[in-house]
């Protein structure tokens, strides 16, 4: 449809010829006009749910109004108002805490473990062992945050939850903990349980550097008799720096992304909130809960202003080193 | 080698066997207590085995018209989400592989850009308002036609492709959109089937979009439909005031359901057709995240 449209359209207007061999830029479009089209598909889309939303971003220093719908303008102007009343909300020391600590631990313990998992499995000769043990840990990767926090609270809860039901075997505790109404046990909580979803799936992309490893290095290595512990710490680690490098600078960019999918699901209880909310969970409680949109909206861009100086000075640090994203 | 060698080797083994058994036995359990009396489970001390075996709370499960519902909802959004979702990129990203595309170093930034910065939930949540999309089964399709990500490894894949064929096709009077989908589709069967795999994923896993843009019953998918009961401690509250009745009730009451066992039964079933396709696809997925971390 929209083809044969553009064609028409097109059709009106008059040729221009600078010389013979030299066609003027609307025929050399017209003439692939087609792929303008396949890629105009994507341009639109992109347009309006990727472009229109950045743009919305302006009713943050408004006082919004749902009802103006698309006439935004029709909204007044305040300034800095809602960034003012974040920074001096009662919660914004709490929340800002909560989010650097829980992307802070994270970070300490989620990041270092898939690489430890994938200079693990290097080790393994049996392949058949290998696979068996990459299959099985890949798996709560593709699990949602509902199945696994459902599987979570199975486990912990005192109603023949498995982890009290091992404790109280083992006889380190008495009576069953309610893990997760105790503020104390959270953090932890929240951190095994990221680590335990995506340790294998993350592990895929060291595996893979590793496997890139010149051979006769250990080879050489073996001959000179040093230990595997010796080789991995010194051909291993060192080979695949770039990669971990790279990894570590994308993980700087998001450190205000504590979370949000796994906190929603496993901080059900409110009274976890003074160590479960962080900005993304509070933005959405906030705005979307609690329909204060233009305040939602500040928050959000806050968080956004500081990822991007994170990430631009994270990125300009690995420059330095030769490894940097762009 | 050498004895620290053995040392070291013996010790990896058992910490691999401890974190498989780690991501296995949640699953494992969750099972067994899904397959167990409700009132029994609650007294404590299943582990590995069921004690009282039972299907009632399948049962009870998949009696529950809402529960059916739901289930459509996501098989349908699935399917037809990822078909159009993996068409559309793969259009856009065809024209982008073709090195005679004008602009492309515009288009390219354009699309670049939204990997680094983005409106963020509220202003994404007022466009879906405005757009009418609240409360609408579009609202899965439409906003995941394009990924740029997917869009980027499908032109890198186009772009290994080689040239001559797609260049013989059009001597021959093929049209680019005639390339694409007689030429470049077929040749492309793993990275379609590894984006592919990954999109389905994202829609049967989605359960936030739909807690923010539908307040219709019949139009949440299971995954939101499993996140109220948990947060529920009532399995009436659960499934609904209206998708409850008394027969329903005394049902429970009598193969005495617990909320406990009810939610073991739909992890199992949600989660089911992923774990059965898993190993089929495993070497896709592996595949695609190598392509994915090719950088440009």
């Amino acid at each position: 449809m929209s083809q044969v449209k553009a064609k028409e359209n097109f059709k009106s207007i008059p040729p221009k010829r600078r010389s013979v061999n030299e066609k003027s830029f609307l025929q050399r479009l017209w003439k692939q006009i087609d792929l303008q089209l396949m890629v105009w598909v994507g341009v639109l889309l992109i347009f309006v749910f990727s472009y229109i939303p950045m743009y919305g971003v302006i009713t943050g220093f408004m006082d919004y109004s749902i009802f103006t719908g698309a006439r935004i303008f029709e909204n007044p102007w305040v300034g800095f108002k809602h960034f003012e009343s974040f920074f001096n909300a009662p919660q914004f020391d709490t929340i800002m805490r909560n989010t650097l600590v829980i992307s802070l631990l994270k970070f300490l313990i989620g990041f270092p473990a898939p690489i430890i998992l994938a200079l693990m499995l290097n080790e393994v000769r049996r392949r058949f062992f290998k696979r068996t043990i990459q299959t099985i840990t890949y798996l709560p990767y593709f699990m949602s945050w509902v199945i696994v926090g459902s599987m979570v609270m199975s486990l912990l809860s005192t109603d023949n939850g498995s982890i009290n039901i091992f404790l109280q075997t083992l006889g380190i505790i008495d009576e069953p903990i309610n893990f997760l109404s105790e503020r104390n046990y959270f953090w932890g909580i929240l951190v095994t349980t990221n680590v335990w979803k995506d340790i294998g799936f993350n592990s895929i992309i060291y595996l893979a550097a590793i496997a890139g490893v010149n051979p006769s290095l250990y080879e050489a290595a073996e001959m000179d008799g040093a230990s595997k512990f010796k080789q991995m710490y010194l051909i291993t680690i060192p080979t695949i720096m770039p990669i971990i490098i790279i990894f570590m600078i994308l993980q700087m960019g998001s450190l205000l992304n504590a979370g949000f999918e796994d906190i929603l699901i496993l901080a059900q209880n409110p009274s976890l909130r003074p160590v479960s909310d962080v900005i993304d969970t509070y933005v959405y409680r906030i705005g979307i809960l609690n329909q204060r949109y233009d305040y939602g909206v500040a928050v959000g861009l806050f968080k956004a202003v500081v990822s991007i100086i994170l990430l631009t000075s994270a990125n300009y640090l690995a420059r330095r080193t030769g490894n940097s994203l762009w | 080698m050498g004895y620290s060698d053995r040392v070291m080797v013996v010790a990896i083994y058992v910490l691999l066997i401890l974190l498989s058994f780690s991501a296995l036995y949640p699953f494992w359990n969750t099972i067994v207590v899904s397959f167990n009396v409700g009132l029994d489970t609650a007294k404590g001390g299943i582990t590995f085995w069921p004690r009282q075996f039972t299907w009632s709370n399948y049962e009870v499960f998949f009696s529950n018209r809402g529960i059916l519902n739901a289930f459509m909802i996501t098989i349908l959004r699935t399917i037809i989400g990822s078909i159009s979702a993996i068409f559309v990129t793969a259009l856009v990203a065809y024209s982008m592989s073709r090195s005679q595309l004008m602009g492309r170093k515009y288009y390219t930034f354009y699309f670049i850009f939204t990997m680094y910065f983005g409106g963020g939930l509220i202003p994404t949540f007022l466009l879906i308002n405005s757009l009418g999309l609240m409360n609408n089964f579009l609202v899965y399709i439409i906003p995941g036609l394009i990924s740029v990500w997917n869009m980027i490894i499908f032109r890198t894949f186009f772009k290994s492709l080689p040239v001559g064929i797609e260049e013989s096709a059009q001597i021959d009077g093929c049209s680019n959109m005639g390339v694409f989908l007689r030429i470049v589709l077929p040749l492309s069967g793993p990275v379609i089937a590894t984006l592919g795999l990954f999109t389905a994923i994202a829609h049967w896993n989605d359960w936030f979009a739909p807690t923010i843009y539908i307040t219709n019953e019949k139009l949440l998918p299971i995954q939101t439909i499993l996140r109220r009961i948990l947060n529920s401690n009532l399995i009436n509250e659960a499934f609904g005031s209206g998708n409850i009745d008394s027969a329903m009730g005394e049902r429970l009451a009598q193969k005495s359901i617990t909320n406990k066992s009810i939610i073991s039964a739909a992890i199992m079933v949600v989660s089911l057709p992923i774990i059965a396709v898993y190993p089929f696809v495993q070497k896709y997925f592996v595949k695609g995240v190598m392509i994915g971390s090719l950088k440009e």
